[in-house]
Order: structure tokens, then C-alpha cells, then sequence
């Protein structure tokens, strides 16, 4: 009987859906996740803490927003560019999430590339990604150089709540950190990618484990959560 | 999702997805955010500006983490050990909402009437 149970479960523990496979990767000893990279699953465990994080500001937001007695600020217009003689709302915020979105995909197609062993194309893209990125931060860095000219601080600001300021500063900043150092941790691996560390399994310098193209993915991992939180922080803070 | 179903997940090799599929979603996203931007462009108001913030947002945000971030392809214990932990985001936003209104009741009604 108990031989049965636990062919049962071996035999569970190689699909890869339904709850009968859910149940064997947790009751299974050794290991959870059977065939998923330690380094990947770290990296979604990583993902899930930072969305506690930009779900704790953003409801910090909410909580600010909701609660005020004083008008908010109308987005629509406080982000509004005058280009060329017409004023249109919220357009450098528009651009700013095409370009994250276009480094989104040039980082899913890096990854893609990584998997098919093309050093050059992953190499390359993954900088197309980068350059994205730093593009994003230096929009994001106008904006601020912008908001701070016309009045904007953490405890005041000159259209209404003055929350606004601080908690734009704060989602923005925090988020801005995150594409900086999604930008560098970018050059890192693509620098590996292009001197073939991966092609010729050579050990990390401070790991000293064989590097493998799953680098490119966890790092995809990271980019595209970056992206995400992005659609969040678009959707509350710039439309609602 | 045609794609979706024809590939059967092998880390050993790690994904292997056509292009076309990354393409393809790339666009929507741009779709979408175009449909988000126009929102706001034509100052929709009301239910209508609100459902459709959501809807694209949402949209979004599953197009990312299915495909781009290969979610729809993993083991559903590491599907279920990510996705059902961020419930506890709803819980709180749930508790804050609450308290929020309580806060501008407070505000409306000790603090708010010489505003």
C-alpha cells in the first residue's frame, strides 16, 4: 500500500499541472519545485516580497488619497507637455511606458535568443534593453526636474493635497531605483553573455558556479516585474 | 494561447517559445497602453473611465506575467506558492479602504468644516 502511495507520487511529481502535482511538489522532501532552476524560484521569491513593497506605497497612496478633505491634484494636467504649440496631457508619461514596454519585449526576445545559444543576438538585445531603461530614467529625471521647478515637494505643492508630492516622489523614486539597477544588472550579465561565459560554463566570480543562459532569464524575470509595477503605478497614480 | 498548449515545459533546455508569440504580445501591450493613454485623452469620467483603467491595467499586467515572464508555462506549485500570497495585497488595500473612510469622516467632522 504505502509502495503504492508513493509510486502515486512519483508518478504525480512529473506532471506539471492539476492539484495532485501541487500536493507532490509540497509533500515531496529535498526538493519543491521539481525541474525549476533554484535561482529562477529565488528570483520570484524575490518578485513576490518587492510586490509587498510597491503594494505597501501604493496602498499607502490610496489611504492618502482617499482620506484627504483637500482636492487632488489632476494629474492630466499637472503631466502635461506643451509640444510645438499643442498641449497634450499626460504625454511624456504615455511615452515613458512605451519605451518600458518596448524594453520589456527586447528583454522577452533576449531571453528567447539565450535559449537558441545565440550569444551575439542575446548580447545585443540585452543592451537595447539597457538602453531603454537608462532612456526611461532620464525621461523620469526631466519629469522630476520639472515638477520640482514648478513647486513640487514632499509637503506641499501648488494645486492641492499635499500629499501629492510626497507620495509621487516616493512611488516614482523607488520605482526609478529599480530601473537603475535593473540597467546594471543588465550590463553585468549582457557583458557575460558576449564574453561567452555561458557557452563555456565559467565559474561565477563570487558564486564560483557554472554560469548557464538561466542568467538571462532571472534577469528577464527582474526587468519584466519592473515593467509590471510600472503598469500598476500607470493605471493609480498618472490615469486614475 | 494556440502556442500555449503545444509546448510542453522543459527547463532542461529552458523555454523555447517562437518569436512570433513575443511579437505578437508586444503589440497588444502597446495596444492597450495606447487604449489606457486614450482614457484619459478624451477625459472619460465616471464608471467608464474607471472600468477601463482596470481592464488595461489588468490585461496588461496578465499578458507580462504569463507570457514575458513565463508563468503560464511553470509548475502549478510554484504558480500557486507566487500568485496566492499576493491575495494578502487585496486583504490590505480591503482594511485600508475601510480605514480611510473612517479618516475622512473624522477629518469631515472634527477638522474640516472652517476648510
Amino acid at each position: 500500500m504505502a509502495e503504492q502511495a508513493f509510486s502515486n507520487l512519483q508518478a504525480a511529481s512529473h506532471e506539471t499541472s492539476g492539484l495532485r502535482s501541487v500536493a507532490a511538489d509540497f509533500s515531496s522532501d529535498r526538493q519543491a519545485f521539481k525541474n525549476v532552476p533554484w535561482g529562477k524560484v529565488m528570483m520570484w521569491i524575490f518578485l513576490l516580497s518587492d510586490t509587498f513593497v510597491f503594494g505597501s506605497f501604493l496602498i499607502a497612496y490610496m489611504t492618502a488619497r482617499m482620506s484627504t478633505t483637500v482636492p487632488w491634484p489632476n494629474a492630466s494636467e499637472v503631466f502635461a507637455l506643451t509640444i510645438a504649440g499643442t498641449t497634450l496631457p499626460l504625454i511624456l508619461i504615455a511615452i515613458m511606458t512605451f519605451v518600458l514596454i518596448s524594453s520589456s519585449g527586447t528583454m522577452a526576445m533576449a531571453v528567447n535568443y539565450g535559449y537558441r545559444r545565440d550569444r551575439r543576438k542575446t548580447a545585443a538585445l540585452m543592451l537595447l534593453t539597457a538602453l531603454l531603461g537608462a532612456t526611461f530614467v532620464g525621461m523620469q529625471a526631466f519629469e522630476w526636474t520639472k515638477l520640482i521647478h514648478e513647486g513640487v515637494r514632499p509637503w506641499e505643492n501648488p494645486w492641492g493635497a499635499a500629499q501629492f508630492g510626497s507620495t509621487f516622489f516616493m512611488i516614482t523614486g523607488f520605482h526609478g531605483t529599480h530601473v537603475t539597477f535593473g540597467v546594471i544588472f543588465l550590463l553585468i550579465i549582457a557583458r557575460k553573455v558576449w564574453r561567452g561565459d555561458f557557452d563555456q560554463e565559467r565559474k561565477g566570480f563570487f558564486t564560483s558556479r557554472k554560469g548557464n543562459y538561466e542568467a538571462v532569464e532571472i534577469m528577464g524575470l527582474y526587468w519584466h516585474f519592473v515593467d509590471l509595477v510600472w503598469v500598476f503605478i500607470f493605471a493609480f497614480f498618472y490615469l486614475w | 494561447m494556440k502556442q500555449a498548449t503545444a509546448h510542453t515545459p522543459s527547463h532542461a533546455q529552458g523555454q523555447q517559445h517562437p518569436i512570433k508569440l513575443y511579437l505578437v504580445v508586444w503589440a497588444w501591450l502597446f495596444i492597450l497602453s495606447a487604449g489606457s493613454y486614450l482614457v484619459d485623452y478624451f477625459q472619460l469620467q465616471g464608471i467608464l473611465r474607471y472600468g477601463l483603467i482596470l481592464l488595461f491595467m489588468l490585461l496588461k499586467a496578465g499578458l507580462i506575467i504569463a507570457v514575458f515572464m513565463h508563468m503560464a508555462w511553470e509548475r502549478l506549485a510554484l504558480v500557486y506558492a507566487i500568485l496566492v500570497p499576493m491575495s494578502a495585497v487585496l486583504v490590505f488595500m480591503g482594511i485600508m479602504v475601510l480605514e480611510a473612510n473612517y479618516t475622512l469622516l473624522s477629518r469631515m467632522t472634527f477638522f474640516a468644516s472652517g476648510h
